[in-house]
């Protein structure tokens, strides 16, 4: 089991450390898959997890200058780790003005991933910071924990609001309740409600357009042939919603969600080289 | 005492008090005829930092006091209200013009009055208490490594570790290189922490000086505090440092401005020195127990008392000074003396702060009759 890689662009970089940045906020630990094309990060519905679970795909040849990786076996070309994304970020914090980011994959005292960012320095040689950053190798057999969720049968899928804006709303509903209720039709309209003893909050989206999926199999019947102005809701944690946002640095070219009435919310951001989906479960 | 600062040096003693609340909660002020020195240490002992100003860096520098025999006024203060009157360094830069500390004896209060822009004069009245000299107890001289470089490679370098690091370890290794690692304090977390790890090529220094294989293991935070100055000044760090164990001592020296930092560093019984590193990879030192949370055993009292304290002799270089106890110690620390007495380490791994000394007179404790005493100590020892 070998993985090495390597960062030279300073661009590719930066969209790296946004990527690991905005999955360090949503999740403490998560599983990091490596294939030859991609990279995933993926974090499956525990218990533990509040039930929310997470599917973050990125072709590596969009980030990676090099990439070589050999899996546990022949058959199976693929590693996965689990690893604590917080140190990640921080071992690519610093290297902002880093002539390259090497990865690899050691074990010297236990499984790491070496981080070494190449740094200029007023000395001859470059200054060479190494991060090892330990993690666990998962198992052949607890692969399929890990496979990738399926779109759920919604019941309505829309666009999401100007996600700068809906931060700043829900981060200000946060201080005022535990749970938010998402509602949205099939007319572009999206409310957020918090409700409590005290008082109850509504935010209005109007126009935000619903995306076209287009019919497989059937697959999205429940959508079809549905009241335009009924609400499909679902009850969720605010803590995490507002994590989701509070990570997304840049804004993403695609934001969606799909609601599947009182069971889960659905979200999808698309961005050029990544695509993040996050699942959040409807509470009682 | 009275003194004057004015223009650019108001930042500059704002900054090195700044600095200085990094390591305690109390300010420590003693004017001499060296200049006026600024000290501080932290609740476990185990940091020491000292700012000593000349006199050429005051418009205006009268160490006050009675008849050139007598003791001179020392004194220490709240940091926090110290720090208040310099908390915004860029509204120093811009409107402070002068500043005066004055000390009113029979006011029993020290002054510090700021002239500002628009003939706005800020004047600030602090409590203060008498105390006795504070005075870390080491010597540079005797310190096996040296290393001299500008503080902008050592800020540049310390700037990859987290801002919540506790410790991080300084070593030698092969090609004169000299490393920094972050230091974890015992093999279960090893498996469990990121550990970051960067080299810095000797031609980075001004000079280094260095016994191979050495390395010592000191708290991060405190030294921050300093690079920060340091850099900020832009002087020449200059760090001393011998076996794990004894106290590292940071260094800056200006014409008008000479500061040390002094940390003790883990003591690490087992290994006596590093193999050389490969690829980068160094052996851990062994892991040590935590910082030991009783430093003051091996201290010490310094203000138990509002005794006064004696001129001193010069710090002794490695051990608390045998001086005679006074009633005051505690018998507790009386005992825990004598361990720190013996000139082989103890058997338990510890963070040693063996540097302080006691300046109590052989005279025993008495007031000097000029001196006022504030408060009567309540259980009548003195």
């Amino acid at each position: 089991m070998r993985f090495r890689a390597k960062i030279v662009d300073l661009a590719c970089l930066n969209n790296f450390s946004r990527v690991i940045n905005t999955i360090s906020k949503l999740t403490k630990t998560c599983t990091l898959r490596l294939t030859v094309c991609k990279l995933y990060f993926i974090l499956s519905d525990k218990v533990a997890n509040g039930g929310a679970s997470m599917w973050c795909e990125l072709c590596q040849g969009n980030f990676f200058d090099e990439f070589q990786m050999e899996g546990v076996a022949a058959e199976h070309n693929e590693i996965y780790l689990e690893l604590v994304p917080e140190n990640l970020s921080r071992a690519l914090k610093t290297a902002h003005s880093a002539k390259a980011v090497k990865i690899k994959l050691t074990n010297k005292h236990c499984p790491c991933l070496r981080v070494a960012v190449e740094l200029p320095s007023l000395s001859s040689s470059s200054r060479i910071v190494t991060h090892d950053i330990p993690v666990g190798v998962i198992p052949r057999r607890i692969w399929n924990d890990f496979r990738e969720p399926t779109m759920p049968d919604f019941d309505v899928s829309i666009y999401l609001p100007v996600l700068k804006i809906m931060k700043s709303v829900v981060e200000r509903m946060k201080n005022l309740s535990n749970f938010i209720v998402i509602e949205a039709n099939l007319s572009g309209e999206m409310n957020l409600k918090i409700e409590t003893d005290l008082v109850s909050v509504t935010t209005h989206f109007k126009d935000l357009g619903n995306p076209p999926w287009a019919s497989e199999d059937g697959c999205q019947s429940s959508a079809q042939g549905r009241n335009l102005e009924s609400m499909a809701e679902a009850r969720i944690d605010i803590k995490k919603l507002q994590q989701l946002l509070a990570g997304q640095q840049v804004n993403p070219t695609k934001a969606l969600c799909n609601i599947v009435s009182k069971r889960i919310v659905h979200f999808i951001l698309l961005h050029e080289d990544v695509s993040l989906q996050y699942f959040i479960p409807a509470l009682a | 005492m009275k003194c004057v600062i004015a223009g650019g040096n108001v930042k500059v003693l704002g900054r090195a008090v700044h600095s200085l609340s990094r390591i305690g909660d109390e300010l420590y002020l003693e004017p001499t005829e060296k200049g006026l020195s600024l000290r501080a240490i932290n609740s476990s002992r185990s940091a020491f930092a000292s700012f000593l100003f000349a006199p050429l860096f005051f418009q205006l520098y009268e160490p006050g006091g009675p008849a050139p025999d007598t003791e001179r006024f020392r004194c220490k203060v709240h940091m926090k209200s110290f720090l208040g009157v310099f908390r915004s360094l860029p509204s120093l830069d811009k409107s402070v013009g002068k500043c005066l500390i004055l000390l009113k004896h029979r006011a029993s209060r020290l002054v510090l009055q700021l002239h500002c822009k628009y003939g706005v004069t800020k004047t600030h009245n602090l409590a203060f208490q008498e105390c006795e000299r504070l005075q870390a107890v080491f010597d540079t001289q005797r310190c096996s490594s040296r290393l001299c470089a500008p503080a902008r490679v050592l800020a540049d370098a310390v700037v990859h570790f987290p801002p919540t690091l506790a410790e991080v370890t300084l070593g030698t290794g092969p090609g004169g290189k000299i490393s920094l690692r972050n230091y974890v304090e015992d093999e279960a977390e090893l498996s469990k922490t990121m550990v970051t790890e960067l080299w810095l090529a000797e031609d980075e220094f001004q000079s280094v000086t260095v016994s191979p294989g050495s390395c010592i293991t000191f708290c991060l935070k405190e030294f921050r505090g300093l690079l920060t100055f340091a850099e900020t000044s832009n002087l020449l760090l200059t760090i001393h440092f011998d076996e794990p164990g004894r106290p590292v001592v940071f260094t800056l020296d200006d014409t008008v401005l000479e500061v040390h930092l002094v940390l003790a560093t883990l003591s690490d019984l087992e290994s006596s020195s590093l193999p050389p590193p490969t690829n980068g990879v160094s052996h851990l030192p062994t892991p040590a127990d935590d910082f030991a949370d009783d430093l003051e055993s091996y201290m010490v009292a310094l203000e138990s008392s509002a005794c006064e304290g004696a001129t001193g002799g010069p710090p002794s270089p490695t051990f608390p000074l045998r001086t005679p106890r006074t009633a005051q110690s505690d018998p507790e620390e009386q005992e825990e003396e004598e361990d720190g007495a013996v000139p082989g380490t103890p058997p338990q791994k510890k963070f040693r702060s063996l540097f302080f000394g006691s300046v109590l007179t052989p005279g025993g404790p008495g007031l000097a009759p000029t001196q006022e005493v504030l408060a009567e100590d309540s259980d009548g020892e003195c």
